[in-house]
């Protein structure tokens, strides 16, 4: 069987682990088995419903006194544990953070081998995977083999399809923990009240890189970001000479966004930055370089300078609002 | 307080990957190399943490013999020694590259150097694999936090962040402890021509670390398919802007 590692943050679930499902699904009709999810702590009693309807013919509910609170390594332990009993051929969770953490920490604890962020699974003796590297900038073919196969599912790769089982059962699943298992759990949460816009959710967001030049230079940007109701935004660039706080960073190594417009101001384009922006639905650039990469990854461009350009487009929207 | 960062040569890729006629490989000959983000945040926490402590920090990688460029620049930013675990041609997989840092951690042990704090990046820039740190840590039976953008150590206990949808989640651990960190930890300093220079000079050892074929094996590298898309150019300068804004309305991003 399939064994399918559902994430969630005290009982709130992500898209990607039905994703994960969904891929999940796929490999056991591939291999003639089945799919069975399992779920993690007192708090993901409310997710068996959420989870039903994308095909597993089994849920279990893995409790212990000690899993109130997320604790990767427990986490870990509780899955190996299930996944011998059940005799599962792989085991697979989202490629998120704690997804590929957990799964991390199952294959440091059987010596497997594990398949980061993959796309596409193709079973066998031998599993044939394509997996993301450069944070999907290119791709890769591998061969992974090891009793269990371990993969994460890349965020997005997959569309979660529902597909009814006709009967799922429910089965509570105790595992074992040792002290070493629980070194690392949540200790306290410092949460931040949302604040309304972020780059995360915005609709519109304006990025500055290289050519704004300076810290003051992002004035403009926050003006355009104001009028639009958008938020800013910056590249590596931006943020590592210290103009924008690192929090500010859309890239690979700093936020993905996925808003309605990304106006990229002063951006060269660069891969890291791109990454970070692939989600946009539109993009239009604003260069004074008509050769800058970016453009070729832009829906619409200005060539000009973001200086000039920039407090044009706001007195524009000013004079039509 | 002593300290290993393990850090992974990298092409510096810019805009365009170009790949190798044997498709296995980034085609590296017009490029520069580097370690990734989250890898300078991890030297640059170190150094910060050994300058208010004391102690000794050690960048250690596993990578061919130009990685010693990588190594020095660490040196150069504030880091004491250096380990080259030297290998050959391809990368190797996840499960060799995290044995090869576990021996060489319990040779460094056997030798009187004995770590507090190990630190890895959260993902390598290139493969992106997730796994080395908790590998290393779960092997050496010490406890593991990863994904981290703070640190704070008292008497001992080390207190790391990490951001989640809702905000921050803190972990607190008993030292010594295995953490991956991400950017945005801090603002990594530029290597000082004085630190360039005392780079030269500082310990640098390598060894060659024996190979046997993991079970994730890389077949062949490509790019995704093109989207495709054909860019629209709105104007020049300025005067571009009542385009730009009959755009925004045609988008419905003026209500």
């Amino acid at each position: 069987m399939i064994l399918g590692i559902i994430e969630h943050d005290r009982g709130v679930i992500e898209a990607t682990s039905l994703q994960m499902l969904t891929l999940g699904r796929g490999l056991a009709e591939q291999t003639g088995t089945s799919l069975e999810a399992a779920l993690i702590g007192d708090d993901a009693a409310s997710l068996e419903e959420t989870i039903k309807p994308f095909g597993m013919a089994a849920i279990h509910r893995v409790t212990h006194p000690q899993l109130d609170d997320y604790a990767p390594a427990a986490w870990a332990e509780a899955v190996v544990q299930l996944g011998r009993a059940r005799g599962a051929q792989a085991i697979l969770a989202a490629g998120s953070d704690r997804g590929n953490e957990v799964l991390a920490h199952v294959a440091a604890k059987t010596g497997l081998a594990m398949a980061a962020n993959c796309a596409q699974v193709e079973a066998g003796d031998v599993y044939r995977v394509l997996r993301l590297r450069w944070g999907s900038s290119l791709l890769e073919e591998a061969e992974l083999s090891g009793e269990i196969k371990l993969l994460s599912v890349a965020p997005h790769t997959v569309e979660a399809t529902e597909a009814r089982c006709d009967t799922v059962t429910v089965e509570d699943f105790e595992p074992t923990l040792s002290e070493a298992d629980l070194r690392v759990k949540v200790t306290r949460r410092d949460e931040t009240a949302s604040s309304g816009v972020t780059l995360k959710t915005a609709r519109v967001v304006v990025g500055g890189g290289r050519g704004v030049g300076s810290a003051e230079g992002f004035a403009v940007l926050e003006e355009l970001a104001a009028v639009l109701g958008g938020i800013v935004g910056g590249s590596r660039v931006a943020t590592n000479n210290g103009w924008r706080p690192h929090t500010n960073q859309v890239g690979l190594t700093g936020t993905r966004i996925a808003p309605q417009l990304y106006i990229a101001c002063g951006i060269s384009g660069a891969i890291q930055h791109l990454v970070g922006c692939k989600g946009a639905k539109h993009i239009l650039v604003i260069n004074t370089d008509r050769e800058a990469p970016f453009f070729s990854k832009a829906d619409y461009g200005v060539i000009g300078d973001l200086h000039e350009v920039v407090p044009a487009l706001v007195a524009e929207v000013k004079k039509r609002g | 307080m002593n300290i290993l960062v393990c850090v992974k040569r990298v092409p510096d890729t810019g805009a365009k990957l170009r790949l190798t006629e044997d498709e296995r490989a980034v085609d590296t000959r017009r490029l520069g190399f580097t370690i990734s983000p989250h890898e300078e945040c991890a030297v640059e926490e170190a150094v910060q943490i050994i300058e208010r402590e004391g102690g000794e920090g050690v960048v250690l990688t596993l990578g061919p013999a130009e990685a010693e460029e990588q190594l020095r620049d660490s040196l150069a930013r504030g880091m004491d020694r250096a380990i080259l675990l030297e290998i050959d041609g391809e990368d190797w997989d996840p499960q060799r590259t995290a044995e090869a840092i576990v021996e060489s951690v319990r040779r460094e042990a056997a030798s009187g150097h004995q770590y507090d704090l190990i630190i890895f990046g959260n993902e390598s820039a290139d493969s992106g694999g997730y796994q080395i740190g908790v590998r290393v840590a779960h092997a050496l039976d010490l406890p593991c936090v990863t994904g981290v953008k703070g640190i704070d150590i008292r008497g001992g206990v080390l207190q790391a962040r990490r951001e989640i949808a809702a905000g921050w989640e803190v972990y607190e651990v008993q030292m010594p402890v295995v953490l991956t960190t991400k950017e945005g930890l801090n603002l990594p300093r530029y290597p000082s021509l004085r630190g360039t220079m005392g780079a030269k000079k500082k310990p640098f050892s390598r060894s060659s670390p024996s190979h046997s074929e993991g079970d994730l094996r890389l077949q062949r590298v490509l790019h995704p398919a093109d989207q495709g898309k054909e860019v629209e150019i709105l104007g020049e300068g300025p005067a571009a802007a009542p385009r730009v804004v009959e755009l925004l309305e045609k988008l419905g991003l003026l209500e």
